[in-house]
């Protein structure tokens, strides 16, 4: 019973940080800025994917959104950037 | 119309996309009483059918193994798809071999010693993880797809403690075009080889092993993890090459600086090298 | 605790869709298309949540003996995650070509451009 209520007030704590995450990813602007935030919007999921005991899932989520999908990001933001001055 | 109107009118919009959510919503039967039939059913009869006791990966080579089809074609298309898009334009120029070596050796600040000590120790350690993920999916949390990502994390690697000639070198579009196509091709041959021998389409026709959960348990699931590993692998590594290539060595028509000479630049026909 | 996950995921769409509504730059609303699919995986997991269940994997102990959350749910979001970053690659990379060829990445400006 205590591990069950354990659970659940991890998983409720988890969900608000994500529902916050989502907010301050949308409001950030500065591109650099932003992959770095969505890389730790991406760890909170993963977080949240252990509390939903899916693994697997917090397994890809860690490689692609933490990982791989700001690297692809920076790399195009490394594209369309002013050139120095 | 104006920014002011525009969100009113999202406003609108979203309150009633968030009242259809929530009334759907209200039709589910809460979180943590899932009633359903597939999933236990599956679970019920997983290990006794398919000797593999990561079942998620059962379920996505086997019995879903359909559908894990379609989404590594998507994958694959999405990769080459990049390649059409990010083609060369009329008016860009693809430097020749000695403006590339002048690319590589741009006055940029370098990078510190930290930081490639530590990529090029963790290149091994990140080959091994791939490897060990990506052909072990019938045992533990584990499988193709992570596998694959995480051996393109290598390759990014290897760009991070060296410099842009050693990625390029470790980089050939035709062994990277080839790894692909085994690994996309590889899935549906597996499938097509089911229906040759009699049996419906991605059927486990190889034999299941003895121990449950054991690394040669499982029949085309072992086999099919590994094709989609190979294959996602390639594919970021493209996409992360063709990235690389379009940031760093393609360049639109600026003066050039005066140290080198002004190349004399044709109208280029358009399409691939 | 019964309807709460399903609440965050109408909240997180929602924040979304404003990001992208109220946008000024290309970039930024490819993000929040990251954002608004991330709440589709939330969803996939708590639809499949069994209250007391433990993860779908048996080899350390045998099954039929603690209750299991569900697994097929957890398959379909595990290659939706990987399939994303491919797709949002491409959207990328048509982003950059928008920016070779109109020098800007402003979407209300690109919509004024004629080519």
């Amino acid at each position: 019973m205590i591990a069950n209520g354990l659970m659940d007030t991890l998983q409720i704590v988890i969900l608000v940080l994500v529902a916050a995450g989502a907010l301050v990813v949308v409001r950030t602007r500065d591109r650099v800025r932003l992959v770095l935030v969505l890389s730790v919007y991406g760890i909170l999921l993963a977080v949240l994917f252990f509390a939903f005991q899916a693994p697997d899932v917090a397994l890809s989520e860690i490689t692609v959104g933490a990982v791989a999908l700001p690297l692809i990001l920076l790399l195009a933001i490394a594209k369309v950037r002013k050139p120095e001055p | 119309m104006t920014p002011r109107q525009r969100l009113v009118l999202f406003a609108v919009a979203v309150t009633g996309l968030v009242g259809c959510y929530l009334w759907a919503f209200s039709g589910l039967p809460g979180f943590g009483n899932y009633p359903g039939p597939y999933g236990q059913a599956i679970l019920a009869h997983a290990i006794t059918q398919t000797h593999a006791t990561g079942v998620v990966s059962a379920i996505n080579f086997e019995y879903r193994g359909f559908d894990t089809v379609g989404e590594e074609f998507i994958l694959f298309t999405a990769a080459a798809g990049m390649s059409v898009v990010l083609r060369r334009l009329r008016n860009e120029r693809k430097d020749p071999p000695e403006q590339l070596e002048a690319a590589a050796a741009r006055d940029v600040p370098r990078t510190s010693p930290a930081v490639r000590g530590v990529a090029l120790l963790l290149v091994a350690p990140t080959v091994v993880l791939g490897w060990w993920l990506g052909t072990h999916a019938q045992t533990n949390p584990s499988g193709g797809f992570q596998g694959g990502v995480v051996l393109a994390t290598a390759f990014m690697l290897v760009y991070l403690s060296g410099d842009l000639r050693t990625a390029r070198r470790l980089r050939t579009e035709t062994v990277v075009d080839a790894a692909e196509a085994i690994g996309a091709g590889g899935f549906a041959a597996v499938g097509v080889t089911a229906v040759a021998l009699g049996f419906p389409y991605l059927y486990n026709f190889l034999p299941l092993g003895k121990i449950p959960g054991s690394v040669s348990s499982s029949g085309t699931i072992a086999l099919i993890s590994l094709l989609v590993g190979i294959e996602v692998a390639a594919a970021f590594v493209a996409i992360i090459g063709e990235l690389l290539e379009q940031s760093l060595i393609v360049r639109q028509p600026t003066p050039a600086p005066p140290s080198q000479p002004q190349p004399a630049s044709p109208p280029q026909p358009e399409g691939t090298d | 605790m019964q309807i709460f996950p399903f609440l965050v995921v109408a909240w997180i769409v929602a924040v979304g869709l404003y990001g992208l509504v109220t946008s000024r730059d290309l970039i930024h609303q490819i993000v929040c298309l990251i954002v608004v699919q991330s709440s589709t995986y939330v969803l996939l997991l708590g639809v499949g949540y069994v209250t007391g269940g433990i993860a779908p994997y048996f080899s350390d102990i045998s099954p039929h003996t603690k209750p299991v959350v569900d697994p097929v749910v957890q398959a379909l979001a595990l290659t939706d995650v990987v399939v994303e970053a491919a797709v949002t690659a491409l959207l990328l990379a048509f982003a950059i070509q928008a920016y070779k060829r109109f020098g800007t990445l402003d979407p209300h400006e690109l919509a004024e451009l004629k080519g």
